[in-house]
């Protein structure tokens, strides 16, 4: 069988060694994808590697990895793509990396928090009855709760990278996406808890993030209509200083 | 050295639909409580997220609490408890709307009220969805809610070793925290473990990597019975190669099984006749064990195509059009094109029957409590049981609501009755870490490979206890099964690292699966007739006489698991004939 070369990104911190590339040699299956040849290695050649990997189909976010320099899902990118080789395969950008093909993500979790992703209502409503929401209602936000969290968008945001403190594009897609949704009256409690992003202006529509979103969420308009709004807001407190309304 | 311990009120370990439902029910049952959520991997990469076609949830006029308790029993084959299934088509449509309440984005018509969609061993339309992504949506919906109480505190990829058990009650767990290599003891007044199937014992699944069954051995290691092992299910229509599911949706809005004749072969096996139109509890929408076996028939009788991922069908909705595809089940069209490299618009799918859902498990009662005073079970690892010998689609994720919720509930009542922990478990703990570190490190010049016993174990499992077994089969996977076990006590670890060591947390897994796997073929080995999902070719006919009962396996040191039983609770509906795509008396 053809084979193709793969080189991975190995950092093992308690050997003390730099990060450096290893060359494994495996088969060129044309039914794998990337994340099969990582387990073909695991499995087979080097017990010692490590990555994280779960559903194998594109929806739990767990197996993102920069592949020949553009983050993607490795279960979702054939390996034969890039015959002949080699292929190079690293973490995400933009994150500490923990070990190998692993990235450290806690900072994302405590942004997600931050922007209060759930339906802020005074009352839930009877458990007799639905809300109603009509389709259209629905697809005002449904595009922005298809994010799976799988952090390609923050691995090739360049704000991100230059400003930690920058929410970020999952985080904040998924503000709007509660900010948009008929059923929620919490925009200005997300937009205060947002006021303190300088990240978010220096956020230029370049549009990487919406580029290599695997579920076309496009973190990068709701980042846009996030500034409109924020500006908005930010004049009414200016101009209005009894405008607590909601 | 520091010991790192914690303490919580409630430990719920696993943070999929049901772990997370609890911990909501345990913050919302009493606010003073600290709730600690243990799993190895982040919330959202749990395997709710994979979950496709929809909820079941009875909503509509047309519709009746009862047509939802007689389709799920019968589809169940007279294994559910009634009682339970009683009382969960009672709460299911309550929960499903608090679940609407907290975002879930569920698909609606266009009054705004929730849309229905038809399902397989259904009478009525009573699947809620969102699009094809119902699990994604759910799972997220619940964990982006859990984050607005800040009594849930979570241990994000902790891998649990062990439960501590003291004075006759479950008091916590060990967990390695896999990040650092570093042991810690949690302890807790009550504990609820919510960590999903065990569809790794198999070779070829729909389930996620980390569906080990866990959580299973976890219980069973302590002496908890799991129920009802023997039933598997097989899904029917499966991806070759990858395993992935293709959505009962799919046939739900009309598309067919084809054999390679192009012949929709389903109406040789006692499901109806073939009608244009999608018709309920009929040919496609039949039950996913009987189709499953269907394609077995029709595999033996060389009517399947062969691939080189073993022989399929077609699953054709090329009928449906561009349109009702897009809308409908797009997830269906992404998935095929990104993983199969074929559109479901142009071209047929192949498709074969794959193990999906274990319908056993924990055995609990219907508040979720297990044999083990403190020791609570919810979702696919528990048994209550709803889903008997063979689950109907679109009921698992109303179950993890229903059940997660009540188990949750039930450990928040048990723990605000309890003042103290027991004082033991430094003692216990050091025995522990010290026993794991021998076990699990480098250093213990172990030789067998994992993935070599995991491969053997998967064959076995295909062989001997897969859609059709008998006593011969099963006897020889039972061997084999323990000759692996002796094996994986010499299990080589060759990473030294204890940093994100994955080949730790992979022996881990398979010491879990390897102790699922026993308990599927013993069980499977005494149920001496045919049942739903459990298929004996030596004893084709269901014997209500002498197997109207779930079988328990309980764990023996260096034996195979003892198998008990006990009664199936009837309260309304008398065992009869499961009746598909004709008429029937019980209608």
């Amino acid at each position: 069988m053809e084979t193709i070369e793969i080189e991975v990104f190995r950092y093992q911190p308690e050997k003390g060694s730099d990060p450096a590339f290893q060359t494994y040699e495996i088969p060129l299956n044309k039914d794998w994808v990337i994340l099969d040849a990582l387990n073909h290695i695991k499995d087979h050649i080097d017990g010692s590697l490590s990555f994280r990997w779960s559903c194998r189909m594109g929806v739990c976010g767990s197996c993102g990895m920069v592949v020949n320099g553009k983050p993607v899902l490795t279960c979702a990118t054939f390996l034969e793509k890039f015959a002949p080789g080699p292929v190079r395969i690293e973490p995400l950008d933009n994150f500490p990396v923990v070990r190998d093909l692993v990235i450290e993500m806690s900072d994302f979790l405590d942004k997600l928090q931050k922007v209060k992703p759930w339906i802020i209502r005074e009352e839930e409503g009877s458990t007799e009855e639905e809300y109603l929401q009509t389709p259209s209602q629905l697809a005002d936000y449904k595009q922005y709760s298809m994010c799976i969290n799988c952090m390609l968008c923050y691995s090739a945001c360049p704000v991100y990278g230059l400003e930690p403190g920058f929410t970020g594009p999952a985080a904040l897609a998924l503000a709007q996406r509660y900010n948009m949704d008929s059923r929620d009256q919490g925009n200005r409690d997300r937009m205060e808890a947002l006021s303190d992003d300088t990240g978010m202006w220096q956020c230029t529509f370049v549009g990487d993030c919406s580029a290599v979103c695997p579920k076309n969420v496009d973190p990068a308009g709701a980042i846009q209509r996030y500034k409109v709004e924020g500006a908005t807001h930010w004049w009414k407190t200016l101009l209005l200083p009894y405008g607590k309304d909601r | 050295m520091s010991l790192p311990f914690h303490e919580c009120d409630v430990l719920i370990i696993g943070a999929g639909g049901a772990g997370l439902r609890a911990a909501i029910a345990v913050a919302e049952t009493n606010p003073k409580l600290s709730i600690g959520v243990v799993s190895k991997v982040y919330p959202m990469r749990s395997h709710t997220v994979s979950a496709e076609g929809g909820a079941a949830a009875v909503i509509k006029d047309d519709d009746s609490l009862e047509h939802h308790a007689y389709d799920t029993i019968s589809g169940g084959d007279w294994m559910s408890d009634q009682d339970a299934v009683e009382l969960f088509v009672k709460e299911a449509p309550k929960e499903m709307i608090r679940l609407e309440h907290w975002g879930c984005p569920w698909s609606r018509e266009d009054n705004g009220k929730v849309a229905v969609r038809p399902f397989g061993g259904m009478k009525n339309k009573r699947t809620w969805f969102a699009a094809d992504k119902t699990g994604f949506h759910m799972l997220h919906t619940l964990f982006q809610t859990s984050l607005k109480y800040s009594s849930v505190f979570r241990f994000d990829e902790y891998f649990v070793t062990d439960l501590i058990v003291e004075e006759g009650r479950c008091q916590g767990a060990l967990a390695l925290e896999i990040a650092t290599g570093t042991i810690h003891a949690i302890k807790a007044k009550s504990v609820v473990i919510c960590t999903g199937g065990a569809g790794k014992v198999f070779p070829f699944t729909t389930n996620a990597a980390i569906k080990t069954g866990d959580g299973m051995a976890l219980a069973y290691r302590a002496g908890v019975p799991l129920k009802d092992m023997e039933f598997v299910q097989y899904h029917p229509t499966g991806l070759p190669f990858t395993g992935i599911l293709i959505t009962e949706a799919a046939r739900a809005e009309g598309g067919h099984l084809l054999n390679k004749d192009g012949y929709r072969y389903l109406q040789d096996y006692d499901l109806g006749k073939p009608e244009p139109k999608p018709v309920l509890r009929s040919m496609e929408l039949g039950p996913r064990d009987r189709l499953s076996q269907a394609f077995v028939k029709e595999q033996e009788s060389g009517r399947t195509l062969q691939g080189p991922y073993g022989d399929f069908v077609h699953l054709d909705v090329r009928h449906l059009g561009a349109k009702t595809i897009n809308n409908k089940i797009p997830f269906v069209r992404e998935l095929c094109l990104k993983y199969e490299n074929i559109d479901p618009v142009k071209e047929m799918i192949p498709v074969r029957p794959v193990v999906h859902y274990m319908m056993g498990g924990i055995d609990t009662d219907i508040e979720g409590a297990t044999s083990l005073p403190g020791l609570f079970a919810a979702g696919e690892c528990a048994c209550v049981s709803i889903n008997g010998a063979n689950r109907l689609g679109s009921n698992s994720l109303t179950e993890l609501l229903v059940f997660g919720s009540r188990a949750g509930r039930s450990a928040a009542t048990f723990s605000t009755r309890q003042d103290t922990f027991s004082t033991g478990i430094g003692s216990l703990f050091e025995k522990e870490n010290s026993k794991f570190l021998s076990k699990y490190s480098a250093d213990n010049n172990g030789s067998e490979s994992i993935a070599e016993i995991r491969n053997e174990m998967h064959s076995t499992m295909e062989e001997g206890a897969g859609i059709y077994r008998t006593e011969a089969s099963l006897k020889k996977s039972m061997d084999a099964v323990k000759s692996l076990k002796v094996r994986f006590e010499n299990v080589k670890i060759s990473d030294s690292s204890k940093t994100f060591n994955t080949e730790v947390t992979s022996a881990l897994e398979l010491s879990c699966l390897l102790d699922v796997a026993e308990t599927v073929i013993q069980s499977a080995l005494h149920r001496a007739e045919s049942r739903g999902s459990h298929q004996r070719t030596d004893f084709p006919e269901r014997n209500d006489k002498d197997f109207l009962s779930h079988s328990l396996a309980y764990k023996k040191e260096d034996n195979v698991p003892e198998i008990k039983y006990k009664p199936v609770i009837i309260t309304k509906w008398p065992p009869g004939e499961r009746v598909y795509g004709r008429e029937t008396k019980q209608s």
